[in-house]
């Protein structure tokens, strides 16, 4: 019921939005069509603002992918990994999930076609993938758009939400599922 | 920061395709980024027009200052100091709302929006303000009522109830949003304005 009552919300969302926004706007008086156009000039600049940005951070996020980096990490932790509750094969996920959205979403469909979309396994993966948005991307797009090169706390603070809707993810699948 | 992360990632890819004969593979993941950052930009142009340009109706028309006041007690504890008719209150709880819905078209222009709005505010143009990192951590925890691409993938895969994880997804993001807000809110007096 919930389900299909949120469903209807995302199927309707953009079309009532597009329609009730510029009403209300009609309603208060405002020339719609006019302010539309005044706001919408700034989108393509903002958009070219972004490349540099995000050209940086995804082509070093490529080139550590392209080498393999990833699966020696998983190799070398994989002893200190078999002590706690956090399975060796998820661990990548975990990894990546932070710097390539791409990425994180092949290597979960992956997992999820290994082990079985009902098995623990990929219900984790698939959990583990929804629980986070990609930190490195949001960095470079929203960052970029505005001209930010200090982020300050911004990296450290991401990455312990990170870490902990990890944790968390894992226990909650292998306590329900 | 950023600096030496993005050194690290393509100093540790160097050092490992010598260990690996992986150097071909590091060539490629450099030009297909490339490629793909370009575009990802290009994509954003036709929906951060359409969007920027409501937004700027609803702006003119009141709805974002509105929508900053109905929330204002959960606006004042996340983000002291932003006045709560500003229009960056306003986008950034549009932003929240895109994105649980799983609207993301919609929530990248609205977020975009809020950090030039915060952006006004902050007297250091290339440093990030306070209410910039706690918003992004927000945004990049990904609070989400429906994940419906990994759903979408489960459903390809064949499962019985691919919605299962519905709880298990918003339980553990939920964890993790607070977790990266409270952080930030700890750290953010040892990283200097």
């Amino acid at each position: 019921m919930i389900r299909s009552a949120l469903e209807a919300v995302s199927l309707w969302a953009i079309p009532v939005l597009l329609v009730g926004i510029p009403l209300a706007g009609i309603i208060r008086g405002v020339k719609v069509y006019d302010v539309f156009i005044e706001g919408a000039k700034d989108g393509f600049q903002v958009a070219v603002r972004i490349i540099p940005f995000l050209v940086g951070i995804l082509v070093a996020i490529g080139m550590f992918r392209g080498s393999g980096a990833m699966d020696l990490l998983t190799n070398a932790l994989r002893p200190v990994l078999s002590r706690t509750i956090i399975p060796a094969e998820v661990f990548p996920l975990i990894v990546l999930r932070p710097l390539s959205g791409s990425g994180s979403l092949a290597l979960a469909t992956d997992l999820i076609k290994r082990f079985g979309p009902d098995s623990l396994m990929g219900r984790t993966a698939a959990t583990l993938y929804g629980s986070s948005e990609t930190l490195f991307y949001v960095l470079a797009v929203y960052f970029g758009a505005i001209g930010v090169k200090r982020t300050r706390h911004m990296i450290p603070s991401a990455i312990v939400g990170d870490v902990v809707a990890a944790l968390v993810a894992v226990a909650v699948c292998a306590w329900l599922f | 920061m950023l600096n030496y992360i993005w050194f690290g990632l393509m100093a540790i890819a160097l050092v490992v395709a010598a260990f690996n004969g992986t150097a071909g593979a590091v060539t490629q993941g450099a030009i297909d980024s490339a490629k793909t950052a370009v575009e990802i930009s290009l994509g954003l142009i036709g929906i951060m027009t359409l969007w920027l340009g409501i937004m700027r109706v609803a702006e003119k028309a009141g709805l974002i200052a509105l929508l900053g006041r109905a929330l204002r007690p959960v606006s004042r504890l996340l983000f002291p100091g932003i006045p709560s008719d500003h229009p960056a209150i306003g986008a950034m709880i549009m932003n929240v709302a895109a994105n649980m819905l799983g609207l993301s078209n919609a929530a990248t222009p609205f977020g975009i929006k809020a950090m030039e709005e915060l952006q006004e505010l902050n007297p250091k143009k290339d440093t990030a303000s306070n209410a910039m990192v706690t918003f992004l951590t927000l945004n990049t925890a990904g609070i989400q009522l429906i994940p419906a691409t990994i759903i979408g993938v489960l459903a390809a895969a064949g499962a019985k109830s691919p919605t299962a994880i519905i709880s298990t997804t918003i339980v553990s993001t939920l964890c993790g949003a607070l977790a990266a807000v409270t952080t930030a809110k700890i750290l953010q007096r040892f990283f200097p304005e």
